[in-house]
């Protein structure tokens, strides 16, 4: 096996030694907002006039399970080898920054998908779901999670506590999802909030990846799919940039 | 011949610490080289460097020709490092961190040489354990595995017996002796300079981020051109003619600083003479711990001073006059 392949193996076996804390906990969290948001807004107004409130829910709590996740495993991955020291293992090595870059990101989009997966397949017990673009829902899933990943490794590298990486999650990751219209339509928002959601990333993918399931978004799918893949190549080459000058892993 | 590393003009500044200034050296393939100096010496950041670690401000380092920033790939691969810190993942198992660490060589099938660094290091047994249950000198053994998983040219370890026990470190040290035998380069810094003495063909001393001695371990230990005699007599009082040599008395024993072998006959001739009988007498060689200490005091140049004057101090001993 190649040093990238066995860094990505590494990093996957990492999450999946791990699987209740990584894969299990994040689908039952995922499945309690499902089931309290449901019952708490059954009999609200239908979103998109077709589509039932669970039902347009479904798809935002996946999406933003596969954003929290891939964000979480680079980013504690990462800060927990630089704080236990064993980062050195990574470092000695012959590895490019290439190869770092793409095996932790790749990492994260599995996790992303892993989860994804569970919280959609447990939700189907409760809600019946159109695929009417499956295609658009893999290209969502991918991007988003790729970015979130890229994220997550942007907070590893610059942070050198734990605490950091909390705050970074806390105060960036969270609003940025929670106020990305998984809960709602940002039609439903005074005229501001819609404004100020078009500059949230993160609308985009969810809206997107809506999309994939009800064939209706507030957005053109192909430039949600532009606006986050933009999102990603612009991350990319920042996160390039820091690996490549060593910035707070070599110094 | 390629030196297996090659260190040329290297500064490295942290902040307002110029923790390297100007290091110049050379080991050449198969030494066993030791890199002393005390805490804050630039030891670490020095095998840090040589790791891609981290970055000099100047200079150009390589290992086995291998220029550590534009060909890192293949100076990495000629390169195990032994770190001073205890690091682990916790995620693993003894053979899982090993094969890990063998596949970021691109090493797949690997599994024959990690059972052997196993076998030798002790590990069989714990093959299979998670790296947390592991005692202290044990993870310390999976470092020294993890840093030959890739069969490197040169092995570098940093205070590999920090805090280890007597019968590893006995162990650590007969392996490594192997794999310079084999014809590794081997590269340690320690604390423990009776081990550096016995263990090493050559060494360099830092301080302060400069080398401050470098040459090889016997004219190191030998550059002080004293020894001492230390001396209990009874029956009349130290003779005259020895009390310039003493450096101290303590209890009745008096150690003498004599400036050679000949010396020691003489020095005895004049106890004899004095009437004295020699209840104890013992030989002080000089080792590399009072060249160390002598070193680390003064500084290059003023050592050499302080040497020489020390020696043209000492009036030569004559015989007693029959």
């Amino acid at each position: 096996m190649s040093g990238f392949g066995t860094l990505l193996y590494k990093e996957l076996l990492r999450f999946w030694k791990v699987a209740f804390q990584t894969i299990a906990a994040p689908v039952l969290t995922t499945l309690l907002y499902l089931l309290i948001f449901s019952h708490v807004m059954q009999g609200q107004a239908r979103v998109y006039d077709a589509v039932p409130y669970t039902a347009f829910l479904v798809p935002g709590l996946v999406m933003m399970a596969v954003l929290q996740n891939a964000f979480a495993n680079s980013s504690s991955s990462l800060i927990q080898s630089k704080i236990t020291g064993n980062v050195i293992f990574v470092l000695l090595p012959p590895l490019s920054y290439w190869d770092f870059f793409v095996a932790y990101v790749l990492a994260s989009v599995v996790r992303g998908l892993v989860v994804g997966v569970g919280v959609l397949l447990v939700s189907l017990g409760f809600v019946d779901l159109a695929f009417e673009h499956p295609l658009w829902i893999l290209a969502f899933t991918l991007i988003g999670s790729a970015v979130l990943g890229t994220l997550g490794l942007i907070a590893g590298i610059w942070a050198d506590k734990f605490d950091q990486i909390a705050a970074f999650q806390g105060f960036v990751i969270m609003p940025l999802t929670f106020l990305s219209g998984v809960f709602y339509s940002i039609h439903s928002l005074p005229v501001f909030w819609q404004d100020l959601s078009r500059f949230n990333p993160f609308f985009y993918m969810i809206d997107g990846f809506r999309y994939g399931f009800f064939g209706v978004s507030d957005i053109e799918p192909a430039l949600s799919l532009g606006i986050a893949g933009a999102c990603l190549l612009a991350l990319t080459a920042f996160t390039l940039t820091l690996l490549k000058r060593g910035y707070k892993l070599r110094h | 011949m390629t030196p297996a590393i090659q260190i040329q003009q290297v500064y490295k500044r942290f902040g307002a610490v110029q923790a390297l200034s100007g290091i110049d050296l050379e080991v050449a393939p198969g030494e066993f080289f030791g890199l002393l100096g005390p805490n804050g010496a630039g030891k670490t950041t020095l095998i840090n460097i040589l790791a891609g670690l981290t970055r000099a401000d100047s200079g150009s380092v390589r290992v086995m020709g291998h220029d550590v920033i534009a060909d890192y790939r293949a100076s990495r691969r000629a390169l195990g490092v032994v770190p001073q810190e205890l690091v682990f993942d916790p995620f693993f198992s003894v053979r899982e961190t090993l094969r890990i660490q063998s596949g970021y060589f691109g090493l797949g099938r690997n599994d024959a040489w990690i059972d052997e660094v196993m076998h030798h290091l002790d590990l069989t047994g714990k093959a299979d354990a998670n790296m947390r249950s592991l005692s202290g000198g044990m993870k310390r053994r999976v470092l020294v595995a993890q840093a030959l998983v890739h069969k490197p040219p040169v092995i570098v370890l940093d205070e590999p017996t920090a805090g280890v026990d007597v019968e590893l470190r006995k162990g650590l040290w007969e392996f490594v002796r192997d794999l310079n035998r084999k014809g590794h380069t081997i590269v340690l810094t320690t604390h423990y300079l009776e081990e550096a003495e016995m263990l090493c063909a050559r060494i360099a001393m830092l301080k302060q981020g400069r080398i401050v001695a470098l040459d090889t371990t016997s004219k190191l230990v030998n550059r002080r051109d004293s020894l001492y005699l230390k001396l209990r007599i009874s029956g009349a009082t130290l003779p005259l003619a020895l009390a310039g040599r003493v450096r101290d008395s303590v209890d009745g024993v008096h150690t003498l600083r004599l400036r050679s072998y000949a010396e020691i006959e003489r020095a005895l001739a004049h106890v004899r003479e004095a009437g004295a009988k020699i209840e104890e007498l013992e030989l002080l060689q000089p080792d590399l711990e009072d060249v160390f200490v002598q070193i680390m005091s003064m500084g290059e140049a003023g050592a050499q001073r302080e040497e020489r004057s020390a020696a043209s101090s000492l009036t030569p001993l004559a015989f007693p006059s029959p």
